[in-house]
């Protein structure tokens, strides 16, 4: 075998895997991303109901109801970006740093009436940390500027409620504690 | 005696030594002064016990409760047990960071007591790019995240420490990661001294291959322990998040991986050499970017700690000043490297690089899915996140080509090879995988998990293959055989046996994908069913700890009646920091896991009930197993004679000894 088919060989290799790597890539890419999504988004424009997407936000105070089909544990409760808030219901056991006015991020689908239906729901290791979709979230909507220090802690959070989301742009910062 | 102070001036001291071991060296090895040269050791000895020093001085100042030092006042308190205020240590950036130091000046030694035998020059070119990298963590250590702070007002108790942080896996875990990590800098720096000198050839890869098969050992480890504590302390009964934090050390090992098969070939072939010496730059960087990058919040994730952007700044200066400086001398150097031949594709070597292909088309799938997300947020304000989905979709295609080269690339002669012989001499295997198939498609559910189980089965059977082959294993006296298996070189037994591993993993893996799950919320005396097995609540009790309560159920497993085990998942809630964890409860067979988590108590409290997540994890310690045996054969081929450190004459090896086959 001459120099230049073996180099043929080793191009043809690499071409083979990265191509079959990209086009890999690329396929995932239409099908299986998580599209982060705001309550208020999806009140505006909601995703098809065959999409998974990440909804987040805070748990709105009082929201939060347990219930049970035969066996199978549901909890319901409200996520909310100070401008509008949805329902969620999540089977199964809600994880240990969840907590009302606290944020949270849930994994699973829209259905037609605007509900959401959580396969996954994910509270963070740390109280004081906050994801950075739902901080985004926050900053969009208004309800925290992070030129007038923190973002709001819990406590403040606990006594918002949707009504007076989005008109409260001067609300308290509390420094997290 | 050992105060901070102390360890405060033994870090600047330590940071000094660094930087003179980074230049003096460099200056003898130029100028070919030997005695400059003979400074390197010295220097690194010097550095590594003054790292030592101001490492003791900080776990002193965790076992002594000495609150008036900030990082302990911050994370530690009175409360907390002893071995935890040792590895509490490690828990946090600022600790973290100075151990990484300290495994670096560690490593540093390492090469200075055991790289007698290396060429004068080369050694002192090692050492000194050891001691640059090292004088950039430590000035980042001292600049931007000093450990030995102090804080006045002295508080009379610590905060405390995140009690998911409590556990003697996450305690250890990242010791042996970290040293998986910086491991990877010697390779790195026998890379940047043969661009410096002009030269690679042989010689140098069989001195690199020992020390990027150590990195890449404990790298295993490290990356198998940390899944299993998510597995088992996390209590969400996955094992793999594909979380950015994970994934930066799953870069790593798929380079690090490419990297100790291709130094084969450079040793054996002399070729590759240039893709080698990219190959070990890249390596390292990848783990510097993974724990940096991580720790500085710009890959955001659920890990917790150390999210401050301002040493951010600092952080990508110094991989700037490391990654760009690395590959602009690549560049700059790489073309005067003597280019080693060209090889015919079926070959041990067209083998070998078909794996690392194959392994950086695996990586770069990897990368794209853990910078991607950041990408867009950054460039294009869109949050999207990439999951298993992703991973399974784009990782598992391409490690099947992989899985089925593995089978016979250790069976092929050097240079020139025929396919047809040695898939002959694997028939037995193609058979194992055949019947492994047919069992798959009845067992399991989904086409990939199908296929990885079947080249799971492979690997296995090949490589046990290759070691009958060279035995000569029922074609001659059973007593021949023992003589040859002692005669083999221990390096073909390693390779065989973390071969295996692989396949014990893949295994694991494919099974863990038809894990089963329930979640019940039930009263007790409640019986559910669950992949063959009763599972009963028979009681839940609240017990006192030292510093929470737990609330703690008992929970009966029986399969057909007869009781398979009793255990006592619980949930403990913290008195000072109001915070709850779920101790998960784990029975294994080694054939599958029962997994139990106990949830919320609900209802009233006369009649309450409980919220139960039951697992059924098929073939689960297999993929923590299969890591520990890559691991233990690749110490075993470390033990090898030729790969011992300094073994080798810097020669051309004449070609009796090129084929080992």
């Amino acid at each position: 075998m001459t120099r230049k088919t073996r180099r043929l060989w080793l191009v043809i290799a690499c071409v083979a895997c990265l191509g079959t790597a990209a086009a890999l890539i690329l396929r995932a890419f239409s099908s299986d991303i998580v599209f982060f999504v705001t309550p208020s988004q999806v009140e505006a424009s909601p995703p098809p109901a065959d999409r998974t997407v990440k909804l987040g936000g805070m748990v709105v105070a009082g929201s939060v109801k347990r219930d049970k089909h035969g066996e199978t544990p549901i909890a319901t409760f409200a996520v909310t970006d100070g401008q509008a808030a949805v329902t969620v219901h999540y089977e199964g056991i809600l994880p240990d740093l969840f907590r009302e006015g606290q944020s949270v991020v849930a994994i699973g689908t829209v259905q037609p009436d605007h509900d959401f239906v959580a396969s996954e729901v994910l509270a963070k290791h740390d109280e004081t940390y906050m994801p950075k979709e739902v901080a985004e979230a926050l900053k969009k909507s208004g309800k925290w500027d992070p030129r007038f220090g923190p973002p709001p802690s819990a406590a403040s959070w606990n006594t918002m409620t949707v009504q007076d989301a989005g008109k409260n742009l001067s609300a308290p910062t509390t420094a997290p504690n | 005696m050992l105060s901070p102070e102390l360890g405060h001036y033994a870090l600047a001291l330590a940071c000094v030594l660094a930087a003179v071991q980074g230049i003096i060296p460099l200056i003898g090895a130029s100028r070919r002064d030997v005695r400059l040269m003979a400074l390197a050791p010295g220097l690194a000895i010097g550095q590594m016990i003054a790292l030592g020093v101001s490492f003791l001085s900080l776990v002193y100042a965790a076992v002594t409760d000495d609150f008036s030092v900030q990082n302990i006042a911050e994370n530690s308190a009175v409360s907390k047990p002893l071995l935890y205020k040792i590895t509490g240590v490690w828990g946090n950036h600022e600790g973290s960071i100075l151990l990484w130091a300290l495994i670096l000046g560690l490593c540093g030694a390492a090469v200075a007591a055991f790289g007698r035998n290396l060429p004068s020059a080369l050694r002192a070119r090692v050492i000194a790019v050891l001691g640059l990298v090292a004088t950039g963590f430590e000035l980042f250590c001292l600049t931007t995240s000093d450990p030995f702070a102090r804080v006045w007002p002295a508080p009379m108790d610590g905060q405390g420490m995140n009690p998911l942080l409590q556990d003697p896996g996450l305690a250890f875990h990242p010791p042996i990661l970290y040293t998986g990590y910086v491991g990877f800098a010697v390779p790195f720096a026998f890379a940047i001294a043969a661009l410096i000198e002009g030269r690679v050839d042989a010689a140098w890869g069989r001195w690199v291959r020992p020390w990027a098969v150590a990195a890449w050992c404990f790298l295993t480890c490290g990356i198998a322990m940390g899944s299993w504590w998510s597995y088992y302390v996390l209590g969400w009964g996955g094992y793999w998040f594909w979380d950015p934090v994970e994934n930066a050390s799953l870069i790593p090992w798929l380079t690090g991986t490419a990297l100790i098969h291709s130094a084969i070939v450079v040793e054996k072939r002399e070729a590759l050499k240039i893709w080698t010496v990219l190959l070990a730059i890249g390596t390292f960087s990848f783990s510097l970017s993974g724990t940096f990058l991580v720790r500085s919040g710009i890959l955001n994730s659920v890990h917790a700690f150390a999210n401050d952007p301002a040493r951010g700044v600092f952080i990508l200066g110094l991989l700037g000043v490391v990654i760009g400086g690395s590959l602009a001398l690549f560049a700059y150097r790489a073309p005067t490297l003597t280019a080693g031949g060209l090889f015919a594709p079926v070959s041990r070597e067209g083998a070998l690089v078909l794996n690392n292909i194959l392994l950086c088309s695996l990586c770069a799938v990897v990368l794209t899915g853990t910078m991607y997300p950041p990408f867009m947020s950054l460039l294009f304000d869109r949050t999207i996140s990439v999951g298993k989905p992703f991973f399974d979709a784009t990782t598992i295609p391409l490690a099947l080509p992989l899985f089925i080269f593995m089978g016979f690339g250790p069976m092929l002669p050097w240079k020139r090879a025929q396919l047809w012989p040695v898939l002959q001499k694997l028939w037995l295997a193609a058979i194992v995988a055949a019947v492994a198939c047919a069992v798959a498609v009845f067992t399991l559910s989904g086409v990939l998990p199908i296929l990885c189980a079947a080249a799971a089965l492979w690997i296995i059977a090949a490589s046990l293959t290759d070691i009958a082959e060279r035995t000569r294993l029922f074609r001659t006296s059973f007593a021949t055989s023992i003589q040859r298996a002692r005669m083999l070189p221990r390096a073909i037994v390693g390779t065989a046996i973390a071969h295996a591993g692989v396949g014990i993993t893949v295994l694991g893996l494919a099974a863990m994908s038809q894990a089963q799950h329930k979640i019940v919320e039930v009263p007790i005396g409640t019986t559910e069913q669950l992949a063959g097995y009763e599972w009963t609540l028979k009681a839940v009790e609240d017990e006192p700890g030292p510093n929470y309560t737990a609330m703690v159920a008992t929970l009966e497993v029986r399969r057909h009646g007869r009781l398979i085990t009793v255990m006592h998942p619980s949930k403990r809630s913290f008195n000072s920091q109001n915070q709850t964890t779920t101790d998960v409860a784990i029975h294994t067979n080694l054939l599958a896991d029962l997994y139990g988590v106990l949830g919320d108590r609900h209802g009233s409290d006369t009649s309450p009930t409980y919220v139960l997540r039951l697992h059924y994890n098929p073939l689960a310690p297999w993929m923590w197993l299969g890591a520990l045996i890559m691991a233990f054969g690749g110490a075993l081929s470390l033990s090898d004679r030729r790969m011992r450190v300094g073994a080798p004459q810097r020669a051309r090896p004449s070609p009796a000894t090129t084929s080992v086959s």
